[in-house]
């Protein structure tokens, strides 16, 4: 049994059923997808593939991905990092656009289509125990909702009330997890592609940095889409917390900023949203494996999300995937204890998942902290403006000089900066 | 229009309703609370402070998203679950 059918947990119900096992998936929402919000981009679509081969003929996407922006901002200016290339514009791709209702429902139906059986509508309460606390099912939200499995893949999302309530995932607290609110902007498909500057069909990301969000800590990020944009803001629960700020505020903030403005301009609202990110990393793993149960997707933390790479939808495609071939690794071998299912975490490591988050395990809180957030960013676009503001007739500085100004000004200590960047070079560069 | 109120925002956003509150708020333990933090986080402004210093919650526009009871500093204040099966919000275009 799998409990919510998002990517993590169709992708398992999708291996289990090719594999001969009765599934029974289960969802909360009207439909698979109808709960969930993300940017939404779906990076490494290799993934997916391995699964679906050329899922992209299929697949509702919105656009393929060619080019991204990394843009860092002060009040009035903002330096970006541009990056567009004609490798990611053939198969098997590099990363799409995509609407999480319609891409998670197709998801689902790829897994019914193999055989499992979809229940919508249906709230997985708590996991059910035996007295020597192995899993042997769930209680549902129904008249007579004991329903019996030997093994459950908990893959409901980052609340994950059935992963907290065993105890496979502690507390999290606001420095775990951020808040994201979003709104869909329909935009003219023609306008769109060239504002972008972009291939009919493809498009861009934009990740935004610096005072965007103001004093809370936290990006915002703006996709294309077929006939509209993404866009919102990401920020930090504690940050938000201690700044009192209310999160829609600073997606209108976000908005008015004077590079994202021409950007959004004529744009009209389609749809708001909202959803918890699961963005601590290897902080806030779970336990991945119990007696009868697996945890997988953000349910376990299994989001990857470093400033650098946000990529959530295909981490927990990878490990709904590989919960679903353990799961019928242990059912035929008739040992679904946690020993029994211990294949989960063996495939994690062998594919890269699990190293992945170890190797950048310092990057969210690096991301996170305040310089990184605030001064760095004016600072850098300091520099730039100092470098590019033309000096008529005054003589004009080296980069060396611009920077040491700027960063005097800033008021952070040389010898701060230089722990930081050794810092940000151990997070990312090495 | 690209600059919207919250109240326009709501506009967009589909809600079917659970017939009893998914989310109960207790009153004795919030009284004496001064941060009143789920004020301010909630993506859909739905805590209010009262002028007796008790928080009034409305859970038929909410977005299940669980920023309040991670944000609050209080505990038990917040008693959190899902809206039964096919209730609550329900997202078309995001």
């Amino acid at each position: 049994m799998v409990a919510g059918a998002g990517p993590a947990g169709s992708a398992a119900a999708l291996v289990l059923a090719r594999a001969g096992r009765s599934v029974l998936l289960l969802e909360r929402g009207e439909f698979p997808g109808s709960k969930n919000v993300s940017g939404a981009a779906i990076y490494g679509p290799d993934v997916l593939a391995e699964l679906i081969p050329a899922f992209w003929e299929t697949a509702p996407i919105e656009r393929v991905l060619t080019r991204r922006v990394i843009c860092v901002t002060s009040e009035e200016s903002s330096l970006s990092l541009d990056f567009a290339t004609r490798r990611f514009a053939s198969p098997p791709y590099n990363a799409f656009s995509v609407l999480r209702p319609r891409f998670d429902r197709w998801l689902a139906d790829q897994a019914v289509a193999a055989g499992a059986t979809l229940l919508n509508e249906t709230v997985a309460d708590e996991l059910l125990r035996d007295a020597t606390g192995r899993v042997r099912g769930v209680r549902v939200r129904r008249p007579d909702g004991d329903i019996e499995a030997p093994v459950v893949i908990a893959a409901d999302g980052v609340n994950s009330f059935l992963a907290r309530g065993v105890g496979l995932q502690r507390e999290l607290g606001g420095h775990d997890l951020s808040v994201g609110v979003k709104e869909v902007l329909a935009v003219d498909r023609g306008v769109l592609e060239e504002r972008f500057h972009l291939e009919a069909g493809e498009g861009v990301t934009y990740e935004f940095l610096g005072s965007v969000t103001g004093d809370v800590a936290g990006g915002s990020f703006l996709y294309t889409n077929r006939e509209s944009l993404s866009l919102g803001v990401i920020v930090e629960i504690a940050s938000l917390a201690e700044h009192r700020v209310r999160p829609y505020e600073l997606l209108e903030r976000f908005k008015a900023h004077p590079t994202v403005a021409p950007l959004v301009r004529g744009g009209s609202l389609v749809e708001y949203s909202a959803h918890m990110v699961p963005e601590a990393g290897q902080a806030m793993l779970a336990t991945l494996a119990g007696d009868g149960v697996l945890v997988a997707g953000d349910a376990a933390g299994l989001c990857f999300a470093t400033g650098l790479y946000l990529e959530g939808i295909n981490y927990a495609i990878a490990s709904g995937r590989a919960a679903g071939e353990a799961a019928a690794e242990a059912l035929a071998a008739g040992d679904t204890s946690a020993a029994g299912l211990a294949g989960y975490e063996r495939r994690l490591e062998e594919r890269g998942v699990l190293p992945d988050f170890r190797r950048f395990r310092m990057a969210p809180r690096f991301i996170m902290g305040e310089r990184m957030q605030r001064l760095y960013p004016e600072i850098v676009t300091g520099v730039a403006e100092r470098v590019l503001r033309s000096q008529g007739g005054r003589p004009k500085q080296k980069l060396l000089p611009a920077v040491t100004d700027e960063v005097r000004r800033s008021g952070v200590p040389i010898r701060r900066l230089l722990r930081d960047l050794w810092e940000g070079g151990r997070a990312f560069g090495w | 229009m690209v600059s919207t109120t919250l109240a326009e925002k709501m506009t967009t956003v589909r809600f079917r309703p659970d017939h009893e509150p998914h989310i109960v708020v207790d009153g004795d333990i919030c009284r004496d609370c001064t941060l009143h933090t789920c004020v301010y986080v909630c993506p859909a402004n739905l805590f209010s402070l009262l002028s007796d210093g008790s928080i009034l919650f409305n859970h038929e526009e909410c977005f299940e998203c669980g920023t309040c009871y991670v944000a609050c500093n209080r505990e038990g204040a917040i008693h959190w679950r899902y809206p039964g099966g096919g209730r609550g919000v329900s997202f078309r275009d995001s």
